[in-house]
C-alpha cells in the first residue's frame, strides 16, 4: 500500500507541523505558491506505522546473508555512520573559509593518502559523486592526456568481453568506440586478440582485476606491456577491489587510472540512489588532468587546490567538492582498518568465497572455473540443472529467498550460462556460510524431486515472482490517484 | 537442441541470414539466441538506409536478463526494417525465424555470404561454445 493511499483531505500530523511553524508573514507574496502541494495527508501515527511497515519487508545486510556477487553488499560497521555524523562534520558549510574547516581538510587530505597507497596511485581526487561518474573522470583524463599530446587520433577503447558493462557505456559518453576482448578458456584476456587490436587507434583499455568471472588477470603485466607500448593507457575498475585490498595495488601493475566505488570497498551506503562516492586515482601521467578541487596540505595547513593551480584539470564534476559526509565514512572505515586491517579484508573475503566454492563443488555442484582459485567471488553453473531438471539460475535464486537468504547475481557476467555470482564478502560467520551451502543442497534436492516448488518460488515473500516483462516495459513510478 | 533450419546461414554472434529470390538477406537472431537471453522487453532496430559494415552493431535487443548488439552478418544497406518488434519484442521469442525477423539489407558483396556458418557448422559451434 503507498503512503497516498492512507490520504485523506485535512488530515494532519500537528505534532510534526505546529500551526506557529506555518507562519509565513514574512515571506514576500510572489513567492508564496497559490495551489496545494500534492503531499499525502496522514497522521503522525499513519505515517510511522507506514514507513516501519515498509522497513520490514526489507530483504537486506542488516538482517540476511547477502552473497550478490560483483555487488560486495558486505557489512558497514555502525561507528562509520556515527563518527561521520558527530556535529562538527555535521555542521560543516562548504562555503565556510577553510581556517573553519581544517579538522574536515584534514580527514579528506589522510582519506586522499590512505587511498594513494593502498592503490598505489600517485594522486587521488576524492570528487566524482558516485562510481558511474568516477568512471566517467577516469576516462574524460584518458581523453585530455592523448589530446594535450596532440595525438588525437585515438578513437578506441579496448574492454574485455568480461568487463562490467559500464565500462562500454563510460567509453562511449566520453566519445570512443569501444572494441572488446574476447576471455579465453582459463577466464584471462585473449592476449593474441589483444595483441591484434591494439595500434595507433587506441586510446586505452577498461580491465576489472579480478575480473566479473571471480578471477585474477595473470597475464596484467603483460596487458599492461602491450597496450603502454601501441601508446594506451590502462583503465582499472575498482569493482572488485575488495579482494585485493592492501595484498596487490593497480598501480603496481601498470594502471594509469582507477576509480573506487566507495560503496562497495570502503563501507559508504550501498545502492538507493542515494549519495555516493566514486573517487578516482591516478599515476604521473594522468596526474595533471585530475578533477578539481583536491585537497592539498603545506605541513601547516590544509586547503582546496583548484584550476588555477591545475590549469590541465578536467574541471569540476559537482558544484563543491563531491560528497563529504560520505567520504567521512570511508575515511572512519580506512582509520579503524588500519594497514593491516585492509589486508585481512582481502584475505577473508577471497578465504570465504573459497571455502563456498570448495563446499559446493563438494557438494556437487558446477563451478564455471574449477581449475582457478576464486578471488572475493566465483561462478556456479546450473546449466546441468536446466538441461536435467528444468530448472533455472532464476528459480534458484527465486527459492533461495525462501530460505532466508538474498539472491546471488543471476545472469551475470553473460559469458557463462544459467549462472550465479557469490560473494560472500569478509563479514560473514562460517556458520553462515554453511548455512547457505545447506540451502543450497536442499534447493537441489527439490529440483531433483519437487522442481514446481523452485519454480513458483518465492512462497514466503510479501510478493511472489514478479512479472519482469511487465515491470520493463510498463514501468510505473508514479502515483496517478487522488491526492488529499 | 534448440531449432536450426537448415536452408539459413548463421553467424559466431547468433545472428541468423536469410538469402531471398531478390538477392537481399534478411536478418534475425537464432533461436538458440533468444532461449539465452530469455523474454524479450525492448527491441531497437537500425535506420533503413543505413549502411553497415560486416559484424557491425546495428540492432539492440534487451531481455529480462541482458541488453545485447545485434550485428550485421555481412556489410550492405538496409533496406527494410520490421518495426512491429519495436511494439512486440515477444515475437523473437515466440518465432525467431519467422515473423520475428529484425532487418533487410542488400548486401554489398553477395560473396560474403558464403562465409558465415552453415546449419551443421552452427550447431558443431553451439556446442564447443558450451564446453
Amino acid at each position: 500500500m503507498l503512503i497516498f493511499e492512507h490520504s485523506r483531505s485535512g488530515r494532519r500530523a500537528q505534532a510534526q507541523a505546529p500551526a506557529s511553524a506555518a507562519d509565513t508573514a514574512d515571506i514576500p507574496e510572489q513567492l508564496l505558491r497559490r495551489d496545494r502541494p500534492l503531499l499525502p495527508e496522514v497522521s503522525e501515527l499513519q505515517a510511522v506505522r507506514h514507513y516501519t511497515q515498509l522497513s520490514q519487508k526489507n530483504f537486506s545486510i542488516d538482517t540476511q546473508f547477502y552473497p550478490l556477487g560483483s555487488c560486495t553488499m558486505k557489512y558497514n560497521p555502525r561507528a562509520c555512520n556515527t563518527l561521520a555524523m558527530l556535529p562538527g562534520f555535521l555542521s560543516s558549510h562548504p562555503f565556510a573559509p577553510e581556517s573553519l574547516g581544517q579538522g574536515f581538510l584534514a580527514c579528506l587530505y589522510e582519506l586522499q593518502e590512505m587511498l594513494k597507497e593502498v592503490t598505489g596511485m600517485t594522486a587521488v581526487s576524492l570528487t566524482p559523486a558516485a562510481g558511474a561518474q568516477g568512471e566517467f573522470a577516469g576516462v574524460a583524463m584518458i581523453r585530455a592526456y592523448h589530446e594535450a599530446r596532440g595525438d588525437g587520433e585515438r578513437r578506441e577503447i579496448l574492454v574485455p568481453d568480461a568487463a562490467h558493462g559500464t565500462n562500454p557505456a563510460t567509453a562511449t559518453m566520453c566519445g570512443y568506440t569501444v572494441r572488446e576482448i574476447p576471455t579465453d578458456r582459463q577466464g584471462d584476456v585473449d592476449l593474441a586478440v589483444l595483441k591484434e587490436s591494439v595500434g595507433p587507434h587506441t586510446a586505452g583499455i577498461m580491465l576489472t582485476n579480478p575480473s566479473t568471472l571471480g578471477v585474477f588477470e595473470r597475464n596484467i603485466q603483460e596487458i599492461a606491456a602491450v597496450v603502454h607500448q601501441a601508446g594506451g593507457l590502462l583503465y582499472y575498475d575498482g569493482a572488485n577491489l575488495n579482494a585485493i585490498l592492501g595484498k596487490v595495488r593497480p598501480g603496481d601493475m601498470g594502471f594509469d587510472v582507477i576509480h573506487m566505488n566507495l560503496h562497495k570497498t570502503f563501507s559508504t551506503p550501498h545502492g538507493g540512489g542515494g549519495p555516493g562516492a566514486g573517487p578516482v586515482g591516478v599515476g604521473r601521467r594522468l596526474d595533471p588532468f585530475l578533477p578539481v578541487p583536491v585537497v592539498g596540505y603545506n605541513g601547516d595547513e590544509y586547503y582546496w587546490i583548484d584550476e588555477t593551480v591545475r590549469p590541465q584539470s578536467i574541471g569540476r564534476l559537482s558544484a563543491f567538492m563531491g560528497n563529504a559526509g560520505v567520504l567521512m565514512r570511508a575515511y572512519v572505515y580506512a582509520r579503524m582498518l588500519g594497514r593491516e586491517g585492509m589486508q585481512r579484508v582481502a584475505e577473508f573475503a577471497t578465504l570465504n568465497a573459497n571455502y563456498l566454492m570448495a563446499r559446493l563443488t563438494a557438494a556437487g555442484f558446477d563451478v564455471a572455473f574449477p581449475q582457478r582459485r576464486a578471488t572475493h567471488e566465483f561462478i556456479v553453473t546450473l546449466k546441468r540443472q536446466q538441461k536435467e531438471q528444468g530448472v533455472t539460475a532464476m528459480d534458484f535464486a527465486k527459492r533461495l529467498l525462501d530460505y532466508n537468504i538474498h539472491a546471488p547475481t543471476t545472469y551475470f557476467p553473460q559469458l557463462v550460462p544459467e549462472c550465479l555470482l557469490i560473494e560472500p564478502t569478509e563479514t560473514e560467520s562460517k556458520e553462515d556460510l554453511d548455512a547457505f551451502v545447506e540451502a543450497m543442497v536442499k534447493i537441489q534436492q527439490e529440483a531433483e524431486t519437487a522442481p514446481e516448488r523452485l519454480k513458483e518460488a518465492p512462497h514466503s515473500r510479501p510478493v511472489r515472482r514478479l512479472d519482469e516483462v511487465r515491470a520493463a516495459k510498463q514501468l510505473d513510478l508514479v502515483w496517478s490517484g487522488p491526492v488529499g | 537442441m534448440s531449432n536450426i533450419p537448415a536452408d539459413l546461414k548463421y553467424a559466431k554472434t547468433h545472428e541468423w541470414a536469410r538469402l531471398n529470390d531478390d538477392g537481399s538477406i534478411t536478418v534475425g537472431i537464432s533461436d538458440n539466441a533468444q532461449e539465452q537471453l530469455g523474454d524479450m522487453v525492448y527491441i531497437e532496430v537500425p535506420d533503413v538506409g543505413k549502411l553497415v559494415a560486416a559484424a557491425q552493431p546495428c540492432a539492440v535487443v534487451e531481455s529480462v536478463k541482458a541488453a545485447s548488439d545485434v550485428y550485421a552478418p555481412v556489410a550492405g544497406e538496409i533496406v527494410e526494417v520490421n518495426g512491429n518488434l519495436v511494439e512486440s519484442p515477444e515475437t523473437v521469442n515466440q518465432d525467431a525465424y519467422g515473423e520475428g525477423w529484425m532487418f533487410r539489407l542488400r548486401p554489398s558483396d553477395p560473396g560474403e555470404l558464403e562465409e558465415l556458418m552453415d546449419a551443421d557448422a552452427y550447431e558443431s559451434f553451439l556446442e564447443s561454445e558450451s564446453h
